[in-house]
């Protein structure tokens, strides 16, 4: 039982960060802590991966004599793509929070509701 | 010859897009965007002549042979959605340049225009490819640009509903994201025919099991499937009309095709049914139907109404899927076809209100009828499909989900069927009441020059746009073939898949 656990401790911890950004990300009411809520929740699936594909003395993936075990290129090269995506989100999430700043005069959630419950 | 040309209905809008967002001038953005989406239309209906009879097209991208390279593989259910995609792209796109030149910001028109391209091209990119990282990235692409398109809209409102899509949408995404990791943990692959036929070797793991849970809750964030709904009738209320149409009409209904994907080409039928998940779907998509109508019902302005009773049809499709059945996936892949045109015509109604009256209140939309007597008779049209009456798309669908829950015995399918048909009666008669049968009420039209010609006149393509969609409504209810062929088709091959 332990050593499952320290075996997989490096899950356990992503689990952890997971769950501290979904957990912002629902219980804060400012838009902007919101979406570092988010990032977070983003930032722990990108750190799964990598974590996948890594092994214990694994070295680089090339062919060469002395170098029998590497670690998987693949997920992080996938993760490369997934990062992409995460900026672009937070990028277009914080546009729509200088837009509703705007519009609103505010980035709380709550008082945003009570003047779109007035309309 | 037909392998090259899939890649390009991706490839035109990635190229395109770019190009539109750079020119300045407003009517050269608008045809450039159409040009794309008829020529993705072409290429489309090309694709699916040539698969109906259950054909496959493979495509390696850059030469690299699966399950190393990325591949896109078409049979008739890619091409069927591939279809609607780009038929409904056409068709709104067509709609929009009157309609956006009014809501949207004069400066932003290209901008938007590129944005739908980006939009069209994930939508595309998801239908076509056989990699579920690729689907995922196609998937971001396509929800990025609406959330953007969203928030274009008029009303401030439109950019909280952007706002709680985008956190939604990307929870959902990330969701998707997480069950591809374990999948690929366990399969060391993402390409889904291969994921298919190894299945077996790895299927005893849990790590399978939890990336399923994954992958559906994800997707069905991303479909609205209910109770997951919540983000979808703010967006599409207060999206600019155009936009309101197109999702209405694709956004939901292709997620709705990855949930097909990952049911029946993914994993083995006998895997999930073993997890209740036919059980949990069923009563999910009858709840849908129920609330989605009731909820409709209650709505007192004409988008939201439309966008809970997209709720509740997606609640068709789903129960359609759950039954696993060929005449329940039948209904159920046809219902994604039938409601996208149903939908659009009747958000693209909404949209003209919009633009002639400057409200889509119902309360003050009323006695309007009589002024405006083809938009409405479209409307009614659509909403006749809506309700199923014989004659029209929607009732196609619905007999074959009542034959197919006769069938499996699944007698509260019927009385979901019968209990949601009645209730949207009941809303489509709200639009019907209030807009012919009320006394008319003197318009307030706000932000409008006084004396201007055009609010007295629907545009020629905005009109046009609503009459193809009502014919469209009418035609494949009477003249099922194309539709029933490709549904058909791709229905036998989801369930035969794994003999």
């Amino acid at each position: 039982m332990i050593e499952y656990f320290i075996g997989h401790v490096n899950y356990w911890l992503i689990v952890a960060v997971m769950m501290v950004g979904l957990y912002t990300l629902m219980s804060r009411s400012n838009l902007i802590k919101k979406l570092a809520g988010l990032a977070v929740f983003q930032t722990a699936v990108i750190l799964f991966y990598v974590s996948l594909g890594k092994i214990d003395g694994g070295t680089v993936p090339i062919v060469a004599d002395g170098y029998v075990l590497y670690s998987n290129p693949l997920p992080q090269v996938l993760m490369l793509t997934a990062i992409v995506v995460g900026v672009a989100t937070t990028a277009l999430g914080f546009a729509l929070v200088i837009r509703i700043k705007e519009a609103y005069d505010s980035v709380e959630e709550n008082e945003i509701a009570e003047m779109d419950a007035k309309e | 010859m037909i392998e090259q040309i899939t890649i390009l209905l991706v490839v035109i809008p990635l190229v395109f897009a770019p190009i539109t967002a750079l020119f300045k001038n407003n009517t050269a953005a608008w045809s450039i965007t159409f040009l794309v989406c008829l020529v993705c239309f072409s290429i489309s209906l090309y694709m699916m002549l040539d698969v109906i009879d259950g054909k496959h097209v493979i495509y390696e991208l850059g030469g690299w042979r699966p399950p190393w390279g990325i591949e896109y593989k078409i049979d008739a259910l890619n091409a069927f959605i591939a279809l609607i995609v780009s038929g409904i792209a056409s068709i709104t796109c067509l709609y929009a340049k009157h309609s956006v030149a009014r809501e949207i910001h004069n400066d932003t028109i290209p901008l938007f225009y590129a944005a739908f391209q980006l939009c069209l091209l994930g939508l595309l990119g998801i239908a076509l490819t056989g990699d579920i990282f690729n689907l995922f990235v196609f998937l971001e692409i396509s929800s990025l640009s609406t959330y953007a398109l969203i928030s274009m809209g008029k009303n401030r409102k439109a950019l909280t509903a952007a706002f709680s899509y985008l956190v939604l949408g990307t929870i959902g995404a990330t969701f998707f994201l997480i069950g591809v990791g374990f999948l690929y943990a366990a399969s060391g692959s993402l390409n889904t025919a291969d994921i298919a036929v190894r299945f077996d070797t790895f299927a005893d793991l849990q790590l399978v099991e939890t990336a399923l849970i994954f992958m559906v809750l994800g997707i069905a964030l991303k479909a609205a499937i209910f109770p997951l709904h919540s983000w979808l009738p703010n967006a599409y209320g207060y999206a600019p009309s155009a936009i309101s149409v197109f999702l209405s009409a694709t956004a939901t209904k292709v997620s709705i095709y990855v949930l097909y994907r990952i049911l029946f080409d993914l994993y083995p039928i006998q895997y999930w049914v073993e997890m209740l998940l036919p059980q949990i779907l069923l009563s999910l998509g009858c709840v849908a139907v129920i609330y989605g109508s009731y909820r409709a019902w209650q709505q007192i302005e004409m988008k939201r109404l439309l966008a809970f009773s997209s709720v509740a049809q997606i609640g068709y499709m789903i129960i359609g899927l759950a039954l696993i059945n060929q005449n329940g996936l039948t209904a159920s892949i046809m219902h994604l076809f039938n409601h996208a045109v149903i939908k659009s015509t009747l958000f693209m109604g909404a949209g003209i209100l919009l633009y002639r009256a400057n409200t889509t209140d119902l309360g003050s939309l009323r006695g309007l009828g009589a002024e405006m007597p083809w938009t409405f008779a479209a409307i009614v049209i659509a909403g006749l499909s809506l309700i199923g009456v014989p004659g029209t798309v929607g009732f196609i669908t619905k007999w074959y989900l009542l034959q197919s829950a006769v069938e499996s015995g699944q007698w509260i399918v019927v009385v979901t069927v019968v209990v949601g048909s009645v209730l949207a009666v009941l809303y489509v008669w709200k639009i019907v009441e209030s807009l012919y049968f009320n006394t008319k009420r003197k318009l307030h039209i706000q932000h409008v020059e006084s004396g201007d010609s055009k609010i007295s006149t629907t545009p020629a393509t905005m009109a046009i746009a609503l009459w193809i969609g009502a014919g469209l409504c009418i035609f494949f209810g009477l003249n099922t073939e194309l539709s029933f062929d490709a549904a058909t088709t791709a229905a036998l091959s989801l369930l035969n898949q794994q003999g």
